[in-house]
């Protein structure tokens, strides 16, 4: 393939980069030229990512070598089906969220935009990397972007929740750290490819040692991605989060679940020696603890955002039970409910703003924070929400969040007609007929656990419904603008799509799940020679 | 010399899990410091502790880990360093704003009444 085609790999971390280098030199008082560099970049982004996308879908593996350096001594970028999906998970919910931004949160503190553009760069290089040390770097500056965006907005309950969540990541890159450590000083490598690679040879007394740092590195990656009882911190941080960050904050947690899918299958694959399969019981179990704690949580949750919160857990938990039973299969509808859930939790994140704003809760925290922060341009501007509402007190608002609200739940609980019964299917069917044999009992478990939580969603969704759209008092005006409402619309209508194109979509999945399971092509890419004259 | 590392990387980690389950965000930031004091100890120790070993390898020289230390942990330290002082610092400013807002200085909990 030609060479600009090698270098697109890279793009999704330059790009945002760039941006937000240039949005840091611009300085935070030229909010339109900030509001113009964030959609160009998102925008290219969003273009890039769907490069990307087609790009990956070969047998082949594609590896950006920096400096051109062979593996073992350089840093490499892989591009396979699955980082190119999770770059595009990203691009989408980056792009929604920014441009809901733009109607008001992006005045609400400092350095919104910037941040906001490591973020993506965080993000994009975590998934991009074939590199343990390099993921701990993305994870740092996908972390430090985030503590700033958790806290956007600023307030009481923000900076309380925001200082849980930086206690316990920095705990969780301290853990990481230690595994990284242990890792390299038994093998002696921190690719992750040349690691595979020589699992087989570990000798046996320091296998135990070796397995000890991976579990340990483990742990890290399983606080991200909250699984029970390492995801505490995760409602109250993510309810406290202003929408547009919560957004983006929403896809971190499948970050962990990234890390973990990757690394995990990587390591302790068929090549792995008396390592195979190595922790599998551990990921069910906790996957299905993070289930029922998660559904718990769902019932129990008092307000919208904290039930948006909760669905993370259990989507979370519902991914890594299922990637802990170790069938190509089963991960291929795994990688289809992840990229479903990202974009139904994302727009219900997005949603909860905008329904909680007409009983207003959240709009004076707002009001007091932009008279605190709003400078500038903002009084030329005018309110954006009285320029071009949708509707001001008519019901055309409220029946287009009603309706918004509604096909979040079906997505999120999994109910036919929408793309989250699909994927709950995909997952569910390979389970209970592996290769025409009978079920294994845990498939029943799995059954239970992707089934019940759907109810408890269905249950709690119907409830704060009911409570948004048909019990708050009559006369309280809701305003929301176009710029905020076509964000929700795109993702909703992306998990339209998911739902229309299932089986192009299921098959990009499990092509890329068969991949990771036999993660030979993987390995011949990373540790091949580089190709000379390059 | 293991011995003498080994038991300052447990003297700090102990101390920083201590001071880390303590209820105020001061102690739980000294807490965090020691332990990422004990992590960079940790992983700069997983490079083979040796005393008056070359940096690089001099002309001429076959490049086995006998002869010269191993710079991979060393790079990996100062990463580590640098953004470890980097996060505390921000969590010493988030720190000062929970405590101007909140007006106490408990991580969850509140003041004892009088």
């Amino acid at each position: 393939m030609t060479a600009w085609i090698d270098h697109l790999v890279i793009a999704p971390i330059i790009v945002p980069m760039l941006a937000g280098a240039a949005m840091v030199i611009a300085g935070s008082d030229r909010r339109r030229l900030l509001a113009g560099l964030g959609i160009a970049s998102t925008a290219l982004l969003l273009l890039l990512s769907a490069t990307l996308l087609v790009v990956a879908d070969a047998p082949e593996v594609r590896i950006y070598r920096l400096g051109d350096w062979p593996a073992s001594f350089g840093i490499v970028l892989v591009l396979d089906r699955l980082s190119a999906m999770m770059v595009a998970l990203a691009s989408v919910l980056g792009f929604a969220a920014f441009v809901f931004s733009l109607a008001r949160w992006h005045r609400a503190g400092a350095h919104f935009h910037p941040l906001f553009q490591f973020q993506l760069m965080g993000l994009n290089g975590a998934f991009l990397t074939g590199d343990l040390f390099n993921l701990f770097v993305f994870f740092e500056a996908m972390l430090a972007a985030s503590y700033g965006l958790a806290l956007h907005g600023s307030g009481t309950a923000r900076v309380r929740a925001g200082l849980h969540y930086i206690v316990v990541n920095l705990l969780a890159s301290l853990l990481f750290l230690i595994g990284v450590s242990v890792v390299y000083g038994i093998a002696g490598t921190l690719n992750m490819a040349d690691l595979a690679a020589r699992m087989r040879d570990v000798a046996a007394e320091d296998r135990a040692l070796l397995e000890a740092g991976l579990a340990v590195l483990g742990v890290a990656f399983l606080v991200k991605a909250a699984m029970w009882p390492l995801g505490f911190w995760l409602p109250g941080t993510y309810a406290a989060a202003s929408a547009p960050a919560a957004a983006i904050l929403s896809i971190l947690s499948k970050v962990g679940i990234y890390a973990v899918l990757r690394i995990w299958l990587l390591l302790s694959g068929d090549g792995a020696g008396a390592s195979a399969a190595f922790g599998a019981t551990a990921l069910t179990a906790g996957g299905l603890l993070t289930v029922a704690f998660g559904s718990v949580a769902v019932l129990a949750s008092q307000d919208l955002a904290r039930l948006a919160g909760a669905s993370v857990l259990v989507s979370s938990g519902t991914l890594l039970a299922a990637i802990g039973m170790g069938q190509a299969a089963v991960t291929g509808g795994a990688l289809f409910y992840l990229a479903g859930s990202v974009l139904a939790i994302g727009a219900l994140f997005l949603l909860v703003e905008l329904v909680e704003r007409g009983r207003d809760i959240g709009a004076d925290v707002l009001a007091v924070t932009r008279e605190a922060f709003g400078t500038g341009e903002q009084e030329e501007d005018g309110e954006p929400g009285e320029r071009d509402a949708i509707g001001v007190p008519i019901p055309a608002t409220v029946a287009t969040l009603g309706g918004s609200f509604l096909a979040c739940a079906l997505l999120i609980a999994g109910l036919p007609p929408l793309s989250g019964f699909l994927a709950k299917f995909a997952i569910l069917s390979p389970l209970l007929a592996p290769g025409g044999g009978a079920p294994r009992p845990m498939a029943w478990v799995i059954m239970a656990a992707l089934i019940l939580p759907g109810l408890a969603t269905v249950v709690a969704m119907v409830r704060a419904g009911m409570d948004a759209f048909w019990a708050s008092p009559a006369g309280t005006p809701q305003r929301v603008s176009v710029v905020e409402f076509l964000p929700v619309a795109l993702l909703l209508a992306l998990c339209a799509a998911l739902t229309v194109a299932a089986g192009p979509a299921l098959g990009y999945a499990t092509a890329a799940a068969e991949a990771l399971h036999a993660p030979a092509n993987y390995l011949r890419a990373v540790l091949g020679t580089p190709e000379g004259g390059r | 010399m293991e011995l003498v590392v080994s038991l300052a990387i447990g003297v700090l980690a102990g101390s920083g899990v201590w001071l880390l389950l303590r209820p105020r965000t001061f102690q739980v930031t000294i807490g965090l410091a020691l332990l990422s004091y004990a992590v960079n100890l940790f992983i700069f120790s997983t490079g083979g502790l040796r005393t008056g070993a070359d940096a690089i390898l001099g002309r001429g020289e076959v490049g086995t880990l006998a002869e010269f230390t191993d710079p991979v942990p060393q790079a990996l330290v100062l990463t580590a360093i640098v953004i470890g002082f980097a996060t505390t610092a921000l969590l010493l400013v988030v720190l000062l704003a929970a405590r101007g807002l909140t007006g106490t200085d408990h991580v969850d909990g509140r003041e004892r009444e009088r």
